[in-house]
Protein backbone atom coordinates (compact mmCIF):
# COMPACT_ATOMS: atom_id res chain seq x y z
CA UNK A 1 0.00 0.00 0.00
CA UNK A 2 1.29 3.44 -0.88
CA UNK A 3 0.54 6.66 0.94
CA UNK A 4 0.58 10.12 -0.54
CA UNK A 5 2.64 11.30 2.43
CA UNK A 6 5.41 9.84 4.48
CA UNK A 7 4.01 8.19 7.58
CA UNK A 8 4.81 9.74 10.95
CA UNK A 9 4.87 8.65 14.57
CA UNK A 10 2.02 10.45 16.31
CA UNK A 11 0.78 10.83 19.85
CA UNK A 12 -2.94 11.33 20.42
CA UNK A 13 -3.74 12.80 23.83
CA UNK A 14 -7.37 12.79 24.95
CA UNK A 15 -9.10 11.78 28.17
CA UNK A 16 -12.09 10.66 26.13
CA UNK A 17 -11.80 7.09 24.86
CA UNK A 18 -14.14 7.65 21.93
CA UNK A 19 -12.01 10.54 20.72
CA UNK A 20 -8.79 8.59 21.19
CA UNK A 21 -10.08 5.63 19.17
CA UNK A 22 -11.52 7.87 16.51
CA UNK A 23 -8.36 9.93 15.99
CA UNK A 24 -6.04 6.96 16.29
CA UNK A 25 -7.96 4.80 13.80
CA UNK A 26 -8.34 7.65 11.34
CA UNK A 27 -4.61 8.34 11.42
CA UNK A 28 -3.61 4.69 11.33
CA UNK A 29 -5.79 4.35 8.26
CA UNK A 30 -3.60 6.99 6.69
CA UNK A 31 -0.52 4.90 7.39
CA UNK A 32 0.74 6.68 10.50
CA UNK A 33 1.95 4.93 13.61
CA UNK A 34 -0.12 6.11 16.56
CA UNK A 35 0.30 6.01 20.34
CA UNK A 36 -2.35 7.31 22.72
CA UNK A 37 -2.32 8.87 26.18
CA UNK A 38 -5.36 9.47 28.37
CA UNK A 39 -4.11 12.51 30.24
CA UNK A 40 -1.45 15.20 30.19
CA UNK A 41 0.83 13.48 32.66
CA UNK A 42 0.94 10.25 30.68
CA UNK A 43 1.47 12.28 27.52
CA UNK A 44 4.59 13.96 28.92
CA UNK A 45 5.96 10.61 30.10
CA UNK A 46 5.55 9.21 26.60
CA UNK A 47 6.99 12.30 24.97
CA UNK A 48 10.08 12.03 27.14
CA UNK A 49 10.72 8.36 26.40
CA UNK A 50 9.88 8.17 22.70
CA UNK A 51 10.50 10.50 19.83
CA UNK A 52 7.27 11.59 18.20
CA UNK A 53 6.79 13.59 15.02
CA UNK A 54 3.53 15.21 16.03
CA UNK A 55 1.10 15.50 18.95
CA UNK A 56 -2.68 15.87 18.77
CA UNK A 57 -3.60 17.40 22.09
CA UNK A 58 -6.99 17.77 23.75
CA UNK A 59 -7.41 20.90 25.87
CA UNK A 60 -10.01 19.71 28.35
CA UNK A 61 -8.46 16.96 30.51
CA UNK A 62 -8.17 16.05 34.19
CA UNK A 63 -4.80 15.90 36.01
CA UNK A 64 -2.97 18.11 33.60
CA UNK A 65 -4.87 19.90 30.84
CA UNK A 66 -3.74 20.47 27.29
CA UNK A 67 -2.75 24.03 27.97
CA UNK A 68 -0.36 22.95 30.72
CA UNK A 69 1.09 20.19 28.53
CA UNK A 70 1.67 22.68 25.73
CA UNK A 71 3.40 25.12 28.08
CA UNK A 72 5.61 22.38 29.50
CA UNK A 73 6.62 21.20 26.04
CA UNK A 74 7.44 24.68 24.82
CA UNK A 75 9.69 25.31 27.81
CA UNK A 76 11.56 22.03 27.37
CA UNK A 77 14.38 22.24 24.78
CA UNK A 78 14.00 18.51 24.10
CA UNK A 79 10.28 18.77 23.37
CA UNK A 80 9.68 22.22 21.99
CA UNK A 81 10.34 21.27 18.38
CA UNK A 82 7.57 18.67 18.26
CA UNK A 83 4.58 20.26 16.53
CA UNK A 84 1.39 20.20 18.57
CA UNK A 85 -2.09 20.38 17.07
CA UNK A 86 -4.78 21.27 19.59
CA UNK A 87 -8.08 19.42 19.35
CA UNK A 88 -11.10 21.08 20.91
CA UNK A 89 -14.80 21.59 20.59
CA UNK A 90 -16.10 24.67 18.84
CA UNK A 91 -17.06 26.50 22.02
CA UNK A 92 -13.51 26.37 23.35
CA UNK A 93 -12.33 28.80 20.70
CA UNK A 94 -10.90 31.21 23.30
CA UNK A 95 -8.63 28.51 24.70
CA UNK A 96 -7.61 27.51 21.20
CA UNK A 97 -6.60 31.06 20.35
CA UNK A 98 -4.54 31.16 23.53
CA UNK A 99 -2.79 27.92 22.58
CA UNK A 100 -2.00 29.04 19.06
CA UNK A 101 -0.63 32.32 20.41
CA UNK A 102 1.50 30.39 22.85
CA UNK A 103 3.02 28.28 20.10
CA UNK A 104 0.71 25.43 19.13
CA UNK A 105 1.18 24.55 15.49
CA UNK A 106 -2.50 24.40 14.54
CA UNK A 107 -5.92 23.31 15.81
CA UNK A 108 -8.77 21.04 14.86
CA UNK A 109 -12.40 21.22 15.91
CA UNK A 110 -14.09 18.17 17.36
CA UNK A 111 -15.89 16.18 16.09
CA UNK A 112 -12.93 16.05 13.77
CA UNK A 113 -13.52 16.23 10.07
CA UNK A 114 -11.44 13.44 8.49
CA UNK A 115 -10.37 15.49 5.48
CA UNK A 116 -9.20 18.40 7.62
CA UNK A 117 -7.48 16.00 9.99
CA UNK A 118 -5.49 14.43 7.18
CA UNK A 119 -4.61 17.78 5.64
CA UNK A 120 -3.43 19.42 8.86
CA UNK A 121 -1.51 16.39 10.07
CA UNK A 122 0.27 15.93 6.78
CA UNK A 123 1.06 19.64 6.48
CA UNK A 124 2.52 19.70 9.99
CA UNK A 125 4.57 16.58 9.37
CA UNK A 126 5.88 18.03 6.15
CA UNK A 127 6.91 21.25 7.89
CA UNK A 128 8.60 19.29 10.64
CA UNK A 129 10.50 17.21 8.10
CA UNK A 130 11.79 20.35 6.43
CA UNK A 131 12.83 21.82 9.77
CA UNK A 132 14.55 18.56 10.75
CA UNK A 133 16.44 18.48 7.49
CA UNK A 134 17.51 22.09 7.87
CA UNK A 135 18.62 21.43 11.41
CA UNK A 136 20.57 18.35 10.37
CA UNK A 137 22.33 20.39 7.75
CA UNK A 138 23.29 23.12 10.21
CA UNK A 139 24.45 20.60 12.73
CA UNK A 140 27.03 19.25 10.39
CA UNK A 141 28.63 22.66 10.59
CA UNK A 142 27.72 23.91 14.01
CA UNK A 143 26.68 23.01 17.51
CA UNK A 144 23.07 22.44 18.42
CA UNK A 145 22.97 25.84 20.09
CA UNK A 146 24.10 27.61 16.96
CA UNK A 147 21.72 25.64 14.78
CA UNK A 148 18.83 26.57 17.08
CA UNK A 149 19.89 30.20 17.16
CA UNK A 150 20.00 30.29 13.37
CA UNK A 151 16.55 28.76 13.10
CA UNK A 152 15.19 31.06 15.77
CA UNK A 153 16.55 34.28 14.31
CA UNK A 154 15.73 33.19 10.79
CA UNK A 155 19.15 34.01 9.36
CA UNK A 156 19.04 37.77 9.62
CA UNK A 157 21.78 38.81 7.26
CA UNK A 158 22.84 41.82 9.33
CA UNK A 159 26.44 41.93 10.48
CA UNK A 160 27.81 42.98 13.85
CA UNK A 161 31.05 43.33 15.75
CA UNK A 162 31.76 40.44 18.06
CA UNK A 163 34.71 39.36 20.15
CA UNK A 164 35.70 35.92 19.02
CA UNK A 165 38.55 33.50 18.45
CA UNK A 166 39.22 32.46 14.89
CA UNK A 167 40.97 29.24 13.96
CA UNK A 168 42.57 28.13 10.71
CA UNK A 169 43.82 24.58 10.19
CA UNK A 170 45.55 23.06 7.19
CA UNK A 171 47.14 19.77 6.24
CA UNK A 172 50.82 20.26 5.51
CA UNK A 173 52.07 19.40 2.02
CA UNK A 174 48.67 18.19 1.03
CA UNK A 175 49.21 18.71 -2.69
CA UNK A 176 52.15 16.32 -2.56
CA UNK A 177 50.04 13.74 -0.72
CA UNK A 178 47.38 14.01 -3.39
CA UNK A 179 49.92 13.25 -6.10
CA UNK A 180 51.16 10.12 -4.34
CA UNK A 181 47.86 8.26 -4.07
CA UNK A 182 44.62 7.42 -5.86
CA UNK A 183 42.06 10.24 -6.03
CA UNK A 184 39.53 8.08 -4.17
CA UNK A 185 42.04 7.59 -1.33
CA UNK A 186 42.61 11.32 -1.14
CA UNK A 187 38.92 12.09 -0.84
CA UNK A 188 38.46 9.34 1.73
CA UNK A 189 41.39 10.70 3.71
CA UNK A 190 39.90 14.18 3.65
CA UNK A 191 36.49 12.96 4.76
CA UNK A 192 37.90 10.94 7.64
CA UNK A 193 40.14 13.80 8.62
CA UNK A 194 37.36 16.41 8.57
CA UNK A 195 35.05 14.13 10.56
CA UNK A 196 37.61 14.07 13.36
CA UNK A 197 38.35 17.79 13.24
CA UNK A 198 34.66 18.68 13.29
CA UNK A 199 34.20 16.48 16.33
CA UNK A 200 36.92 18.35 18.21
CA UNK A 201 35.73 21.80 17.15
CA UNK A 202 32.00 21.30 17.63
CA UNK A 203 32.75 19.52 20.92
CA UNK A 204 34.33 22.74 22.17
CA UNK A 205 31.49 25.03 21.10
CA UNK A 206 33.13 26.04 17.84
CA UNK A 207 31.49 26.49 14.47
CA UNK A 208 33.21 25.35 11.32
CA UNK A 209 32.19 27.93 8.78
CA UNK A 210 34.49 27.31 5.84
CA UNK A 211 36.11 24.36 4.17
CA UNK A 212 38.50 24.90 1.34
CA UNK A 213 40.44 21.98 -0.03
CA UNK A 214 42.27 20.58 2.95
CA UNK A 215 41.83 23.71 5.05
CA UNK A 216 39.14 24.81 7.42
CA UNK A 217 38.14 27.92 9.31
CA UNK A 218 36.30 27.82 12.61
CA UNK A 219 34.87 30.46 14.93
CA UNK A 220 34.62 30.30 18.71
CA UNK A 221 32.41 32.70 20.68
CA UNK A 222 30.05 33.51 17.82
CA UNK A 223 27.26 33.43 16.77
CA UNK A 224 26.57 32.33 20.36
CA UNK A 225 28.74 34.20 22.81
CA UNK A 226 30.88 32.24 25.26
CA UNK A 227 33.19 34.05 27.69
CA UNK A 228 35.72 31.23 27.45
CA UNK A 229 36.06 31.31 23.65
CA UNK A 230 39.89 31.56 23.82
CA UNK A 231 40.14 28.46 25.96
CA UNK A 232 37.56 26.63 23.83
CA UNK A 233 39.59 27.32 20.70
CA UNK A 234 42.88 26.20 22.24
CA UNK A 235 41.37 23.06 23.76
CA UNK A 236 39.78 22.20 20.44
CA UNK A 237 43.21 22.59 18.79
CA UNK A 238 44.83 20.31 21.37
CA UNK A 239 42.14 17.70 20.83
CA UNK A 240 42.57 17.97 17.06
CA UNK A 241 46.27 17.13 17.42
CA UNK A 242 45.43 14.29 19.82
CA UNK A 243 42.83 12.82 17.47
CA UNK A 244 45.26 13.12 14.61
CA UNK A 245 47.74 10.86 16.42
CA UNK A 246 45.17 8.07 16.47
CA UNK A 247 44.29 8.83 12.87
CA UNK A 248 47.93 8.48 11.82
CA UNK A 249 48.31 5.16 13.63
CA UNK A 250 45.37 3.86 11.58
CA UNK A 251 46.83 5.32 8.38
CA UNK A 252 50.16 3.59 9.10
CA UNK A 253 48.40 0.28 9.81
CA UNK A 254 46.86 0.47 6.34
CA UNK A 255 50.14 1.49 4.70
CA UNK A 256 48.71 4.92 4.06
CA UNK A 257 50.38 8.29 4.40
CA UNK A 258 50.33 9.92 7.84
CA UNK A 259 49.48 13.61 7.86
CA UNK A 260 50.59 16.65 9.80
CA UNK A 261 48.58 19.76 10.38
CA UNK A 262 49.15 23.33 11.43
CA UNK A 263 46.64 25.32 13.50
CA UNK A 264 46.64 29.09 13.93
CA UNK A 265 44.36 30.95 16.34
CA UNK A 266 43.84 34.70 16.78
CA UNK A 267 41.44 36.55 19.03
CA UNK A 268 39.84 39.96 18.72
CA UNK A 269 37.03 41.94 17.27
CA UNK A 270 35.58 40.56 14.08
CA UNK A 271 32.68 41.50 11.88
CA UNK A 272 30.37 38.54 11.97
CA UNK A 273 27.23 37.87 10.02
CA UNK A 274 25.62 35.88 7.28
CA UNK A 275 26.98 36.46 3.83
CA UNK A 276 25.57 35.23 0.61
CA UNK A 277 22.15 35.31 -0.93
CA UNK A 278 18.77 34.16 0.20
CA UNK A 279 19.50 30.77 -1.34
CA UNK A 280 22.98 30.15 -0.15
CA UNK A 281 24.34 31.87 2.92
CA UNK A 282 27.07 31.08 5.42
CA UNK A 283 27.91 32.51 8.78
CA UNK A 284 31.29 34.11 8.51
CA UNK A 285 33.72 36.50 10.14
CA UNK A 286 35.91 39.04 8.45
CA UNK A 287 38.46 41.53 9.69
CA UNK A 288 42.01 41.80 10.85
CA UNK A 289 41.73 39.01 13.42
CA UNK A 290 40.76 36.60 10.66
CA UNK A 291 43.75 37.61 8.54
CA UNK A 292 46.10 37.24 11.49
CA UNK A 293 44.80 33.75 12.30
CA UNK A 294 45.37 32.73 8.68
CA UNK A 295 48.90 34.17 8.69
CA UNK A 296 49.80 32.47 11.98
CA UNK A 297 48.57 29.16 10.62
CA UNK A 298 50.76 29.56 7.51
CA UNK A 299 53.69 30.25 9.80
CA UNK A 300 53.32 27.02 11.83
CA UNK A 301 55.24 25.04 9.23
CA UNK A 302 58.28 27.28 9.31
CA UNK A 303 58.17 27.53 13.11
CA UNK A 304 57.71 23.76 13.33
CA UNK A 305 55.01 24.06 15.95
CA UNK A 306 51.58 22.45 15.33
CA UNK A 307 49.52 25.01 17.31
CA UNK A 308 50.30 28.70 17.40
CA UNK A 309 48.24 31.53 18.86
CA UNK A 310 48.44 35.30 19.12
CA UNK A 311 48.89 37.28 22.31
CA UNK A 312 45.16 38.05 22.72
CA UNK A 313 44.32 34.38 22.62
CA UNK A 314 47.00 33.64 25.24
CA UNK A 315 45.49 36.09 27.74
CA UNK A 316 43.52 34.50 30.53
CA UNK A 317 44.08 30.87 29.50
CA UNK A 318 44.01 28.40 32.41
CA UNK A 319 47.41 27.37 33.83
CA UNK A 320 47.26 23.79 32.65
CA UNK A 321 47.66 24.99 29.08
CA UNK A 322 51.41 25.33 28.56
CA UNK A 323 52.62 28.10 26.29
CA UNK A 324 55.98 28.82 24.73
CA UNK A 325 56.64 32.46 23.84
CA UNK A 326 58.04 32.73 20.31
CA UNK A 327 58.48 36.48 20.46
CA UNK A 328 57.14 39.26 18.27
CA UNK A 329 56.60 38.57 14.61
CA UNK A 330 55.93 40.97 11.80
CA UNK A 331 53.53 39.56 9.25
CA UNK A 332 53.32 40.68 5.66
CA UNK A 333 51.04 43.68 5.27
CA UNK A 334 50.93 44.43 9.02
CA UNK A 335 52.34 47.57 10.58
CA UNK A 336 52.81 46.18 14.08
CA UNK A 337 54.59 43.08 15.28
CA UNK A 338 52.39 40.45 16.96
CA UNK A 339 53.50 38.36 19.91
CA UNK A 340 53.16 34.71 19.09
CA UNK A 341 52.94 31.68 21.37
CA UNK A 342 53.13 28.00 20.67
CA UNK A 343 50.77 25.75 22.59
CA UNK A 344 52.48 22.63 23.90
CA UNK A 345 50.49 19.49 23.34
CA UNK B 1 -37.04 11.28 13.42
CA UNK B 2 -34.10 9.25 14.53
CA UNK B 3 -32.21 10.44 17.62
CA UNK B 4 -28.97 9.73 15.77
CA UNK B 5 -28.33 12.00 12.81
CA UNK B 6 -27.63 9.58 9.94
CA UNK B 7 -25.35 11.96 8.03
CA UNK B 8 -23.04 12.46 11.03
CA UNK B 9 -23.08 8.77 11.84
CA UNK B 10 -22.18 7.78 8.29
CA UNK B 11 -19.36 10.27 8.19
CA UNK B 12 -18.07 8.80 11.42
CA UNK B 13 -18.32 5.30 10.00
CA UNK B 14 -16.36 6.43 6.99
CA UNK B 15 -13.65 7.99 9.08
CA UNK B 16 -13.19 5.18 11.55
CA UNK B 17 -13.72 2.48 8.97
CA UNK B 18 -16.51 -0.08 9.17
CA UNK B 19 -14.25 -2.35 11.21
CA UNK B 20 -13.86 0.12 14.00
CA UNK B 21 -17.34 1.54 14.32
CA UNK B 22 -18.22 -1.24 16.79
CA UNK B 23 -15.17 -0.42 18.89
CA UNK B 24 -16.24 3.23 18.97
CA UNK B 25 -19.82 2.42 19.91
CA UNK B 26 -18.64 0.08 22.67
CA UNK B 27 -16.33 2.74 24.06
CA UNK B 28 -19.21 5.19 24.25
CA UNK B 29 -21.59 2.64 25.79
CA UNK B 30 -18.91 1.83 28.37
CA UNK B 31 -17.87 5.36 29.25
CA UNK B 32 -21.19 7.18 28.95
CA UNK B 33 -22.78 5.74 32.13
CA UNK B 34 -19.55 6.52 34.04
CA UNK B 35 -19.67 10.12 32.90
CA UNK B 36 -23.26 10.45 34.05
CA UNK B 37 -22.43 8.76 37.36
CA UNK B 38 -19.49 11.13 37.79
CA UNK B 39 -21.85 14.05 37.27
CA UNK B 40 -24.16 12.78 40.02
CA UNK B 41 -21.18 12.37 42.35
CA UNK B 42 -19.86 15.81 41.43
CA UNK B 43 -23.27 17.28 42.16
CA UNK B 44 -23.27 15.67 45.63
CA UNK B 45 -19.74 16.87 46.34
CA UNK B 46 -20.33 20.28 44.76
CA UNK B 47 -17.34 19.62 42.52
CA UNK B 48 -18.20 22.06 39.76
CA UNK B 49 -15.02 21.37 37.80
CA UNK B 50 -15.61 17.62 37.63
CA UNK B 51 -19.28 18.18 36.75
CA UNK B 52 -18.33 20.51 33.93
CA UNK B 53 -15.63 18.22 32.56
CA UNK B 54 -17.86 15.16 32.48
CA UNK B 55 -20.67 17.12 30.87
CA UNK B 56 -18.13 18.33 28.33
CA UNK B 57 -16.97 14.77 27.53
CA UNK B 58 -20.51 13.50 27.17
CA UNK B 59 -21.36 16.40 24.89
CA UNK B 60 -18.28 15.73 22.80
CA UNK B 61 -19.16 12.04 22.38
CA UNK B 62 -22.83 12.71 21.68
CA UNK B 63 -21.85 15.12 18.91
CA UNK B 64 -19.38 12.62 17.50
CA UNK B 65 -22.15 10.04 17.01
CA UNK B 66 -24.69 12.56 15.81
CA UNK B 67 -26.82 12.25 18.98
CA UNK B 68 -27.85 15.86 18.62
CA UNK B 69 -30.40 16.09 21.40
CA UNK B 70 -28.19 14.38 23.95
CA UNK B 71 -25.38 16.72 22.90
CA UNK B 72 -27.55 19.77 23.48
CA UNK B 73 -28.62 18.56 26.93
CA UNK B 74 -25.02 17.90 27.96
CA UNK B 75 -23.91 21.25 26.59
CA UNK B 76 -26.55 23.05 28.65
CA UNK B 77 -25.25 21.38 31.80
CA UNK B 78 -21.66 22.15 30.87
CA UNK B 79 -22.54 25.82 30.43
CA UNK B 80 -24.40 25.99 33.71
CA UNK B 81 -21.33 24.62 35.47
CA UNK B 82 -19.17 27.14 33.64
CA UNK B 83 -21.28 29.86 35.22
CA UNK B 84 -20.90 28.21 38.63
CA UNK B 85 -24.53 27.20 38.61
CA UNK B 86 -25.29 23.68 39.83
CA UNK B 87 -29.04 24.29 40.23
CA UNK B 88 -29.70 21.72 37.55
CA UNK B 89 -33.20 20.67 38.61
CA UNK B 90 -34.23 17.45 36.82
CA UNK B 91 -31.86 18.06 33.92
CA UNK B 92 -29.53 15.24 34.94
CA UNK B 93 -32.44 12.74 34.95
CA UNK B 94 -33.47 13.97 31.51
CA UNK B 95 -29.89 13.55 30.34
CA UNK B 96 -29.68 10.03 31.73
CA UNK B 97 -32.88 9.06 30.00
CA UNK B 98 -31.71 10.55 26.71
CA UNK B 99 -28.47 8.62 26.99
CA UNK B 100 -30.40 5.40 27.55
CA UNK B 101 -32.32 5.93 24.30
CA UNK B 102 -29.17 6.78 22.37
CA UNK B 103 -27.44 3.71 23.80
CA UNK B 104 -30.31 1.45 22.67
CA UNK B 105 -30.25 2.88 19.20
CA UNK B 106 -26.45 2.64 18.91
CA UNK B 107 -26.52 -1.00 19.97
CA UNK B 108 -28.74 -1.67 16.98
CA UNK B 109 -26.31 0.16 14.71
CA UNK B 110 -23.41 -2.13 15.48
CA UNK B 111 -22.50 -4.07 12.38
Amino acid sequence: MRFAHEPGYLLVVDDNKVNRILLARGLEGDGHKVETAENGKRALEKLRTDSFDLVLLDIEMPEMNGYQVLETCLRDPELRDIPIIMTSSLDEIDSVVKCVELGAEDYLNKPVNPILLRARVNASLEKKRLRDEQRKLFRTFATREVADELLRTGFSLGGKYVNASVMFADIRSFTAIGEKQEPSDTIELLNNYFALMFEAIVGHNGTVNQLEGDGLMAIFGAPIHHDAHREHAVRAALEMIELLKGFNIEQAAQNKIPIKIGIGIATGRVIAGYTGTQYRATYTCVGDTVNIAARIEKHTKEAQRPIMIDQYTSEGLPNDIELEALGPMLFKGKQQAIHIFAVKG
Amino acid sequence: MSIIDPATFNELKQMSGVDFINELIDAFLDDGPDMIQNMYTALDEKDIESFRRNAHSLKSNANTFGATELGTLAKELEFMAKENNLEVGNRLEVLKEAFGKVAEELKGMRT
